[in-house]
């Protein structure tokens, strides 16, 4: 018998698509019956008030939760959010409801070992329900209360060698796409790059020193699976220099419709036989190829790697071999100043331990955003703000026409004073000798 | 004297979680943690486990070897390594808000057909992989039948290609303070309306749908096919009596994008003056950024919150630039629990979409192509000014300034 009634999220269970409230009352029910005898650390009805205070937000269409209030384990300042309900009475199951972000291994791949030793630590010490994953790419584990805090954490770090992920004004938990595990298009090691930097930049992760939130995105090609070029302060997108390589007799077999076009990916419709001139050739954005008597030409020297060709034909062109990756910096969403989508800072960096070009700027884009980055200011907020030109300059780069997508339209240029000779300091005096007034 | 909310938030509900706690009380199980001594044999910035330790052996012995993959239906892929060998993938949905019960089954389909290994896609797909052709069929027979008590599938084959895969959502009412309509139940009667999309791959290229509670948008909605976002239409609520004891006023009015906010000294009822803070109205944007500094300017409201539709953006590279999606209906009203003209809305988009674009074209590139003026016509939306740019500069870039257009 349910605590609550709830007939308008029992609306949500049918439908083929999988249901969030089937999956809570089956959480509600396992934790009812307690099979295995736990010793529950949080109430054993939380997810019976989870139920009811969500039907209420269906009802009032408000939520019913509380701004999160400061807490957290000792000696960090992110990985857990405040949560409270702002009806404890009707619902004091989720009186408390704090979330735990768990930093999930590089492209999200787990033996079910460790995902069982989780779900155990989850299932006794908070409500048994998660996020996999949350938006940034933790493993989010939802709801529980303070006394609990440290003892989950205690038993991540000692028994699952696993450590908090990131929140607030810090480094937040860095994520990638599988890269090279699984994926033939990945110019660099997106998961190992992605780990080398988490474990590198614990510090800043764990303990809040910036002015707001900042994101670290692995993208192993221009496909960018995981978003990084949308949605990170710091997009590490896979790209490369030197020729795409073309199995010529690949691409014969693709032009005869003798291997499914854009790896099968259209085959739920009829479009017709393939054409590799009007698919490829003519849809090729800078009109790089050519496909004549049966050989397809590439010049390298036009082409910007969209990946649109090796899409469509993957078992016949390759990325190139001289493999690197291209920084852009500053993408976010609206808040606080618009939405932004990542700016070109460096075309390309070979991807090689010990990492010196990459940490070199990364070093300078927190220094200069810390220094001049207000309170909850995006650094690609302060790249508006201040002008690229000093984006580029703090981090000692030299400008190029890859950094603009065109050149200026009007012509209010900022000079630097040591840039015009003589600089801004002029006597009045001397001029009047020359002008009257 | 000012304090913070959750001081005194703490105590109070602690109280109330005691008293009716009943028979949930339980005797507390220490992990080894000692509260006296926080610092002893304390572990800390160990960060996650390496990833290649949750590596199937047959991605362990062809990492970087991948030469192609191929969709060998909706749902199933190849990757064929140059050492010859193979691994196949099953994708299967799930609804992100995930049960320890529900995952358990995961992990027992795992060790049943896949040797104890399992991952998650960025689009929080569950991906089931196998070394042989052979093992496919029995894995997506298994998966497909299991089902809910409600008559949902748990873990329903499909999201590959051509086609409508999971939509990354956020929070919404089950876990947030600033939503404006609900996460997981609009994303649930959406996939639900277009459930027959993530089997099938008829799309005219991939559909990549998001939905974001709040404009804070912890989901990347801002450059999505489609995108479903939760807004607030109301200026924030001021608890008087309670601003200046919950909040810091100068943050509160720094946090404001649109300079709407000033300090103000307010009288309440019983006559006594306090300090607080004045929204000029007609500059508020909703944003709830305030809300986030301070506690004391609620914005929730059962009319003014709703939807906003947006479409046309995407954040792949190939053949055009990443690109934002557009607002193309300002104002749903929350009409939950299944949210109908929303998903009808939807449909049409996906509808009109998918009959008129060409092969390659995504959302955004189709509407371009065609023209906004035509895309409003094809999925039968009207346009109203809401949606015409008054935010800053990049307003006047999205003006028409050339004599094409089109009737």
């Amino acid at each position: 018998m349910a605590k609550h009634k709830t007939p308008l999220i029992d609306q949500l269970e049918s439908g083929p698509w999988p249901s969030f409230i089937s999956d809570i009352k089956l959480e509600a029910e396992s934790r009812a019956k307690n099979e295995k005898g736990l010793d529950y650390q949080i109430p054993r009805d939380v997810c019976e008030d989870l139920l009811g205070v969500l039907e209420l937000s269906y009802k009032d269409g408000r939520t019913h939760w509380k701004h999160g209030g400061i807490v957290g384990v000792f000696g960090y300042g992110g990985g857990v959010i405040g949560r409270y309900c702002d009806q404890p009475q009707m619902f004091p199951g989720v009186a408390h409801f704090h979330t735990m972000r768990v930093n999930q291994p590089s492209g999200k791949y787990y033996t079910t070992k460790f995902l069982n030793d989780l779900l155990n630590i989850w299932e006794l010490r908070g409500s048994g329900m998660t996020n996999m994953h949350g938006s940034t790419g933790d493993i989010v584990l939802i709801g529980t209360t303070t006394p609990q805090l440290e003892e989950i954490f205690w038993e991540l770090t000692h028994n699952m060698d696993t450590d908090l992920g990131g929140s607030g004004g810090n480094l937040r938990t860095p994520s990638c796409c599988l890269g090279q595990s699984r994926c033939e298009y990945a110019c660099y090691d997106t998961q190992e790059l992605c780990h080398y930097m988490t474990l590198h930049y614990q510090d800043e992760l764990h303990r809040p020193a910036f002015p707001y939130k900042f994101k670290f995105k692995f993208d192993g090609c221009p496909n960018c699976c995981v978003a990084s070029i949308a949605r990170s302060d710091l997009a590490f997108i896979g790209t490369w220099r030197d020729d795409i390589r073309i199995d010529q007799g690949a691409v014969k077999a693709y032009a005869g419709g003798e291997i499914p076009s854009n790896a099968g990916a259209h085959a739920g419709r009829d479009w017709g036989p393939f054409d590799i001139q009007k698919e490829v050739i003519n849809l090729c954005p800078t009109g790089c190829m050519r496909y004549e008597g049966g050989k397809l030409e590439i010049n390298t020297k036009d082409c910007t790697r969209c990946m649109h060709c090796i899409n469509v034909m993957p078992r016949a062109l390759r990325v190139g071999l001289d493999k690197g990756l291209s920084i852009l910096c500053g993408a976010k969403a609206p808040i606080l100043d618009g939405a932004q989508i990542a700016t070109l800072l460096v075309p390309f960096v070979k991807v090689e331990e010990p990492y010196d070009e990459l940490h070199d700027i990364i070093g300078k884009v927190w220094d200069y955003w810390m220094e001049e980055g207000k309170n909850r200011e995006r650094v690609g907020e302060l790249i508006k703000r201040n002008g690229m030109q000093e984006m580029l300059k703090r981090c000692d780069l030299e400008p190029i026409p890859q950094h603009v997508q065109e050149p200026r339209a009007n012509p209010y240029i900022f000079w630097r004073e040591d840039e015009v000779p003589g600089g801004w300091k002029r006597d009045i005096v001397e001029f009047r000798k020359h002008h009257q007034r | 004297m000012k304090f913070r909310v959750d001081g005194s938030v703490i105590s109070l509900n602690l109280e109330n979680t005691i008293k009716d706690r009943g028979e949930n009380t339980m005797a507390f199980i220490s992990s080894g943690y000692n509260p006296d001594k926080p610092m002893v044999n304390r572990i800390t910035d160990i960060g996650p486990k390496k990833y290649d330790q949750f590596y199937p052996p047959v991605i362990a012995a062809n990492k970087g070897k991948w030469l192609y993959h191929e969709i060998l239906e909706p749902g199933v892929l190849v990757h064929v390594s140059e050492t010859g060998e193979e691994v196949y993938t099953v994708r299967a949905g799930t609804c992100r808000l995930m049960s320890v019960t529900l995952l358990r089954e995961a992990c027992g389909i795992a060790d049943k057909h896949c040797g104890g290994y399992l991952r998650f896609t960025t689009r929080n797909n569950l991906e089931f992989m196998v070394d042989s052709k052979d093992k496919v069929e029995p894995l997506k027979k298994d998966l497909m039948s299991r089902k809910h008590k409600g008559g949902s599938y748990k873990f329903p084959v499909g999201g590959t290609g051509a086609g409508i895969t999971n939509i990354v959502h956020t929070q919404g009412w089950v876990h947030c303070h600033t939503p404006a309509t609900d996460a997981s139940g609009t994303v649930k009667a959406t996939m639900d309306v277009l459930f027959d999309d993530f089997q099938n791959m008829r799309m005219p290229a991939k559909v990549r749908v998001s939905m974001a509670c709040c404009l804070n948008m912890c989901g990347a909605v801002h450059c999505s096919d489609i995108a479903i976002l939760g807004y607030h239409r109301k200026p924030p609520l001021l608890d008087h009596e309670y601003l200046d004891k919950m909040c810091e006023i100068p943050l509160a009015v720094a946090a404001c994008p649109t300079a709407a906010i000033k300090p103000a000294k307010v009288e309440l009822a019983d006559g006594t003056k306090v300090n607080s803070v004045a929204v000029n109205d007609a500059r508020c944007m909703y944003c709830g950024n305030c809300y986030t500094m301070c506690p004391s300017m609620p914005l929730a409201d059962t009319e003014g919150d709703g939807i906003v539709i947006m479409a046309g953006g995407k954040i792949s590279n190939r053949r055009s630039a990443p690109k934002f999606s557009k607002c193309v209906v300002a104002f749903i009203p929350n009409e939950q629990p299944r949210w109908p003209t929303m998903t009808a809305t939807i449909k049409r988009m996906v509808e009109a979409y998918a009959s008129d674009a060409r092969k390659y074209e995504r959302v955004g590139e189709w509407a371009e192509r065609i023209g906004w003026e035509r895309f409003f016509e094809k999925c039968e939306i009207e346009f109203t000014h809401h949606l015409i740019d008054d935010f800053r500069d990049s307003a006047y870039y999205t003006w028409r300034h050339t004599t094409n257009f089109k009737f």
